[in-house]
């Protein structure tokens, strides 16, 4: 269990004259949940574009079980089993439920434009089918599988985006503030279906603003803060550092209470 | 279970689909024995080949071209001076005209598809233009303005396609076969990741696809056929010059491939068959309606249809008419699950096209 399944190492970016990252190192093991934390603009997304793909950092490295992940571009990330859903959801619009998740299992899949066009693809087909299915189901959303994606509420569409990078089966999931628009009971399955993920051995990214899902799921929290890493450790030790409460959790726990009321 | 037997069962609708069409088709030669129409159906064949390409390309992908002109003059003209003025096998010809779009168009494809939107529009336009220009001015190659003449009938050891009987088995099992392949391509994992490109280009990669790899692949898939069918175009004319391969001729597939629906397959038989139909019934109808009427009065009404069919049924007459028979079987409100999807996939296009 103590194997690193990913290690961020120096990792440093920048937009024009801004640094949104700056020297960013943490490991995560396998079978973890570490949860990225940090006020709105801390750099958390740009960490999880750099992982995935999204553009490479200007300086440090990422490693993924032993490979280098960072300038590879996205789709090599992501057959190296790297799956990642996005803060403002990124489903397949013209696309239906089920196909979506059957998208999640490109990177399985092998055939390719000549064998295609000839229609060598019955087993593929009835293979991805079933992977699909299966995943729909863990998720709730089995029975909408001939949805149009856009019909879905906002809640379910995050659940059908998780079902598509599960679908994936993924080494290393990064979920970008995954309960945003979720309602309490849609988040409480949310928190099960990680501790199901991470049951699985999957190392688990999850950038987070609902402090009570944090606490609960994560193995480790890293607090980043103006692009820095302000503090690490178990979500305990992080809750009670004194820098973390003045830079950032007294700050958010108002607007936790703000989410909260809401609910 | 029963979602397996499902599977088999779209299996079998989209080869039942095919075979009725192609059956129907192979018998139409028994009914209709007018040189005419018959000539109409080989265009209809020829377009319908080219707008499923474009159909993929465009309902598909989501990626716009508006040089397909290129690539059919390109097919054709290929062809032409590989058999009229090297003296090359008809058969060959349109080998070495596939082989020489899809090179074209494989090179053109990683540039040009970094480009998106209005951008990629104007890049594909500027190539019909210069391949337009080419056609004209290369003339020690092409015969410029007055073209090439002498262009050989296909044939099987002394058996020609010289009749218009023949030739419309000859491209109508062409265009079956490039449905088949597109039917095929549209259902599997590639279908799919084209899909998914349009909906979302970032969501597709990050699930693997290499989506200019895609872009590119599709691109020259569509070119191909569009080689095919200048090729086929050239040997049936037996006459190549450079008046058909202009900016109006992709416009007219473009018509074909919205009236028909984007983003289905079957799309371009319908559409190209509609729109050419219309286009010959309009030339034929409106000058005896109406006094004085020329050639001009013929693209109003024409033009009219057009807007009366894309507002009532934005996803083309294949789905906009499965759409009316469904609610007329079931006497309900539409069916969203089909309509539904084409309708933003068309918005979101011409939304790219501006």
């Amino acid at each position: 269990m103590n194997q690193t399944m990913l290690r961020v190492h120096g990792l440093h970016k920048s937009f024009g004259g801004v640094t949104a990252v700056r020297d960013v190192s943490f490991e995560a093991l396998l079978g973890q949940v570490v949860a990225i934390i940090g006020p709105n603009g801390a750099g958390k997304t740009t960490l999880f574009n750099m992982i995935s793909g999204v553009f490479p950092p200007d300086d440090g490295e990422i490693w993924l079980n032993g490979r280098r992940l960072d300038g590879l571009p996205p789709h090599k990330v992501a057959r190296l089993g790297v799956a990642r859903t996005f803060q403002n959801v990124q489903l397949f619009g013209n696309m239906t439920v089920l196909e979506n998740v059957k998208m999640g299992r490109y990177r399985h899949e092998r055939t390719n434009l000549i064998a295609a066009a000839l229609g060598a693809t019955h087993r593929e087909e009835e293979r991805t089918y079933r992977a699909a299915m299966q995943r729909l189901k863990r998720v709730g959303l089995a029975d909408k599988a001939d949805l149009l994606a856009p019909n879905l509420p906002l809640g379910e569409q995050r659940l059908l985006e998780l079902a598509r990078a599960l679908a994936a089966e993924p080494r290393l999931l990064l979920l970008d503030e995954p309960t945003a628009g979720l309602n309490a009971v849609e988040t409480i399955r949310l928190a099960a279906t990680i501790s199901r993920i991470r049951a699985n051995n999957v190392t688990v990214l999850l950038v987070e603003h609902y402090m009570n899902l944090v606490m609960s799921v994560a193995d480790r929290v890293v607090v980043l803060n103006y692009g820095e890493k302000l503090a690490e450790g178990r979500p305990e030790e992080v809750q009670n550092d004194p820098r973390v409460i003045e830079a950032y959790l007294g700050q958010e726990n108002g607007h936790g209470n703000a989410n909260r009321n809401r609910r | 279970m029963t979602n397996l037997t499902c599977l088999t069962q779209r299996l079998l609708a989209r080869y039942w689909g095919l075979g009725l069409f192609v059956l129907l088709l192979a018998l139409l030669p028994v009914f209709v024995h007018s040189p005419y129409l018959l000539s109409i159906m080989i265009f209809i064949g020829l377009y319908t080949i080219l707008t499923v390409g474009l159909c993929l390309l465009m309902g598909y992908a989501g990626q716009v071209s508006l040089g397909h002109n290129a690539f059919y003059g390109l097919g054709a003209y290929a062809s032409a001076i590989a058999t009229a003025t090297y003296g090359l096998s008809p058969w060959l010809g349109i080998v070495i005209s596939m082989l020489l779009t899809g090179g074209v168009a494989a090179v053109i494809a990683r540039p040009i598809f970094k480009l998106k939107g209005h951008f990629l529009a104007m890049a594909t336009l500027g190539l019909g233009c210069i391949f337009y220009i080419l056609f004209n001015e290369a003339s020690s190659l092409t015969g410029g303005p007055s073209g090439l003449t002498g262009v050989p009938y296909l044939s099987i050891g002394g058996w020609a396609f010289d009749r218009d009987v023949k030739y419309y088995y000859l491209v109508w099992g062409a265009a079956a076969v490039t449905l088949l392949a597109s039917l095929n391509i549209v259902h599997s994992r590639i279908g799919r990741a084209l899909r998914a490109i349009h909906g979302s280009e970032v969501a597709a990669q990050s699930m693997g696809a290499d989506t200019a790899r895609l872009k590119a692949q599709i691109f020259v898939v569509s070119c191909v056929y569009a080689g095919l069918a200048g090729s086929l175009y050239a040997h049936y004319l037996t006459f190549v010059n450079p008046s058909p391969f202009t900016l109006h001729f992709t416009l007219m597939l473009l018509v074909m491939a919205a009236v028909g629906g984007l983003a289905t397959v079957w799309g371009a038989p319908f559409g190209a068959a509609l729109v050419t139909l219309l286009t010959e019934v309009l030339r034929a109808l409106v000058p005896r309606l109406l006094d004085h009427a020329s050639g001009e009065h013929e693209i109003i009404v024409f033009g009219f249809l057009l807007m009366v069919i894309m507002i009532y049924m934005p996803q083309g007459v294949v789905q906009g008419l499965g759409e009316l028979y469904t609610r007329w079987r079931k006497g309900g409100p539409l069916a969203a699950r089909r309509g539904g999807r084409a309708l933003p996939l068309l918005r979101r296009w011409l939304r790219v096209k501006g």
